[in-house]
């Protein structure tokens, strides 16, 4: 099954490979990984969505947490949790089609984030289902160009998860680490 | 030396962090981008050891590391010198052994830019280093090489390395070593097994009656064979050891089965899957040791004592598992350790004992011939199994873990986890600078001793006592023998052609012996032990001989392939 995994590793260059590059050498498939700041300057947070089992899980858990850059590892797949994943698609747009187009639009929450003659650039943020739900209701229209950022998830309530890092994140960094 | 807060190149920061590591050896070889490292060594109190080969220097420092405890250093160029060291890093990072490898990299202005030696070392060596750096900086030399220092040596240990730009290893800055104390927040080696765990644990030993413990090289990573001992003996529960483990609990203990897995005892294999409790202390569960995981110890809970959590449950799904350095979770469960009733267990194992073939060393046939089990055991009992031997890998590496029994913790160094050709006279090498008062002999087969061969020079130019025995066949034997089993007798690419190992090492100045009969074996043996230079004996062996018995890869542990027509079945020691 899907595994959704939160990561929180050093903000330094060349972590993101480290982890990558573990997952891969482990013979596990990334379905999507996405790294960003957190509110912590020091720290990253990585989405990790990874197609595997429950021991498979366990594993790249513990082999995660071997990398001397990541602070903390949290499996999120069975946790309540908001997912989100964000797409922009550029569609082809005719005087005919365009009205129809801005309906689905309208029916999705979706947003027309730029107009051309002959095309439409539609901006959509939701769960990965409704997105390709989206993109499969606009195939028939012609899409010119699609690019989707992966998933993003957090667990709900008011735990805040970063809580922990943040003492850890004044420590400032001994050097760049390839 | 203590002085700090002064100014200091990046290369006088790198000997003066590794002195302050208490480095006193360092095996390396120079070139362009090392050269400033190399141009302050002179200043400095730390023995080079000149190689002939960069893996030979990796070797060396994992030898040096494995013979003494301590952190092993390499030094090398950028480019080629930095991928010469892949093989003996990769060899370092399945054994678990903490070396620290640092390279010169090209000026960091040209990095990106494939300038003349460039290479992507830390790229390069990502999936085979615990950790690695690159730096770009003299101020973070001291930093970068104490942190490396502290993650080679501390929970699971392996490889770290540091590759230092050539501006980095030019330019100046303030030393201070107290400022320079690691700092990586996410890093935790240590951890604490619970207390329930613990309650788990004892439960499980006090249910059992067939208890059998598993020993692996972490009993000596942590220091824990007297725990060991105490523990076996307390309990009355017998040991079973891996390759790597050998040495870690005493071959004459009556307690003591042997070695298990592929080239185990048979009977060490058999009580693994008879028993009803494995307590696997330090160990892997590695698929040399195990066999087809789905037949594997059926009958038997497991208890899994492991400094490393992401072991646990990798290739042996357990029932506890105790996360924590292996001595002290030892001891703390000693303080509750009560006697198993064993009594009817161990006699059963004794009576597997007698149904074996393994102590096949009486079964070989009386021809006059030479084999390498009769050399194996005359070089054990010459040395009174007290030497440090260092083996190669292949047909001699199994007839060594079969026939030298090793009393003392660290007195036998092998490549378990990679199996690397070309590891023992290096890695012999390295022991001896660890520890100069230890007979140290390699045991090497004649393929693998042509690879690094060249490491002769490095002996007879550092004036090295050590003894070599190669265990000459003819063949690449331990191939030979799966093409002999499994694939129709095709001795495709396994015969050598060989040098003759007598001229070869005099022309470096070594004495060689050539031996071809058994009753030589042990005067050759003396001869080398008296010589106060090192000396090669090249023992021509019976060519098509095979190593017994045999787990074929992938079937189940009792499944053994014996001797055919032996001719006593004994379990007497030859
Ligand atoms: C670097 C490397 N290349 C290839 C192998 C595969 N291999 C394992 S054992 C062996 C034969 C070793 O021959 P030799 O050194 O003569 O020892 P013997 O088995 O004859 O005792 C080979 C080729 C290896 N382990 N390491
Ligand atoms: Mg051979």
């Amino acid at each position: 099954m899907r595994n959704t995994f939160v990561v929180y590793v050093d903000n330094k260059p060349g972590v993101l490979n480290r982890v990558a590059s573990l997952v891969r050498r482990r013979a596990f498939n990334i379905e999507s990984l996405t790294v960003g700041p957190t509110d912590q300057p020091m720290v990253s947070r990585m989405t990790v969505v990874v197609e595997t089992d429950e021991s498979g899980a366990r594993r790249i858990e513990s082999h995660l947490y071997k990398l001397v850059n990541v602070r903390r590892v949290d499996n999120i797949t069975f946790v309540a949790a908001v997912s989100r994943d964000l797409a922009m698609i550029k569609v082809k747009a005719t005087p005919e089609t365009r009205s129809h187009l801005l309906q689905l639009v309208e029916v999705y929450r979706a947003r027309v984030v730029d107009v051309a003659p002959g095309s439409l650039i539609v901006e959509i943020t939701g769960t990965e289902d409704k997105i390709s739900s989206l993109a499969e209701v606009l195939r028939p229209f012609g899409i010119l160009e699609m690019v989707r950022t992966g998933r993003v998830a957090m667990a709900r309530g008011e735990k805040s998860s970063t809580e922990g890092l943040a003492e850890l994140a004044e420590l400032q960094p001994a050097a760049p680490l390839s | 030396m203590n002085k700090t807060g002064m100014n200091k190149t990046g290369a006088e920061i790198i000997w003066e962090s590794l002195l302050r590591e208490g480095v006193r050896h360092v095996f390396g070889y120079p070139g362009g981008a090392i050269l400033p490292t190399y141009g302050a060594l002179a200043r400095y109190d730390i023995q080079h050891i000149l190689v002939r080969h960069e893996q030979g220097a990796t070797h060396m420092a994992d030898g040096y590391a494995r013979a003494s405890g301590g952190v092993g250093v390499a030094l090398a160029t950028s480019g080629p010198g930095a991928t010469n060291m892949v093989t003996g890093i990769a060899t370092a990072m399945m054994d678990s052994s903490p070396i620290v490898c640092i390279t010169g990299q090209v000026h960091s202005k040209v990095i990106g830019f494939d300038a003349f030696q460039e290479t992507d070392i830390t790229g390069v060596t990502l999936p085979i280093t615990k950790h690695n750096y690159l730096v770009t900086r003299p101020e973070d030399v001291a930093p970068s090489i104490r942190e490396a220092f502290l993650i080679a040596r501390s929970g699971r240990p392996g490889p770290v390395l540091v590759d230092i730009t050539k501006d980095a290893q030019q330019g100046s800055c303030l030393f201070d070593w107290e400022a320079a104390a690691p700092r990586q927040p996410a890093y935790r080696p240590n951890h604490t097994a619970a207390a329930s765990d613990y309650e788990k644990a004892l439960e499980l030993i006090r249910a059992s009656r067939r208890p059998l413990i598993l020993a692996g090289h972490g009993v000596l990573i942590s220091g824990a064979s007297r725990s060991l001992k105490t523990f076996a003996e307390r309990a009355g529960i017998p040991v079973a050891l891996t390759l790597l483990g050998l040495g870690a609990f005493p071959a004459s203990h009556p307690l003591n089965l042997g070695m298990m897995g592929m080239h185990g005892e048979a009977w060490v294999n058999q009580a693994i899957q008879e028993a009803d409790l494995l307590l696997a202390f330090g160990m892997r569960f590695d698929d040399r040791v195990t066999g087809n995981l789905a037949t594997y110890a059926q009958n038997a809970k497991k208890i899994h004592i492991e400094i490393d959590p992401s072991e646990i449950n990798k290739n042996v799904q357990v029932d506890v598992a105790l996360i924590g350095d292996l001595m002290e979770v030892l001891d703390v469960l000693l303080e509750d350790l009560q006697p198993v009733d064993s009594a009817a267990w161990l006699g059963h194992i004794q009576a597997l004992k007698g149904d074996s073939a393994v102590r096949d060393i009486q079964n070989l046939p009386d021809n006059g011939h030479l084999y390498a089990a009769h050399v194996i055991n005359d070089l054990w009992r010459e040395t009174r199994g007290r030497a440090l031997v260092v083996t190669d890998v292949g047909q001699h590496q199994m007839w060594e873990a079969q026939y030298y029994h090793h009393e003392e913790p660290r007195s036998l160094i092998t490549s378990g986890g990679l199996g690397t050709m070309g590891f023992a006279l290096p890695a012999a090498i390295g022991a001896k600078f660890a520890r100069p008062d230890a007979e140290v002999w390699v045991v090497a087969g004649d393929g693998g001793f042509q690879m690094t061969m060249a490491e002769l020079a490095t002996l007879a130019q550092e004036k090295i006592k050590l003894n070599i025995a190669i265990i000459n066949n003819g063949y690449l034997g331990m191939v030979r023998q799966w093409q002999e089993f499994f694939y129709e007798k095709q001795y495709t690419a396994t015969p050598l052609l060989n040098p003759d190992f007598v001229k070869l090492a005099e022309a470096f100045g070594i004495r060689g012996i050539a031996i071809h009969q058994r009753g030589q074996v042990r005067a050759a043996v003396e001869a080398a032990r008296q010589d106060p230079g090192p000396v090669l004996l090249d023992f021509h062996v019976e060519q098509e001989d095979s190593v017994y018995p045999m787990v074929a890869a992938g079937a189940d542990l009792d499944q053994m392939i014996r001797r055919p027509n032996p001719i006593v079945e004994t379990a007497a020691d030859a």
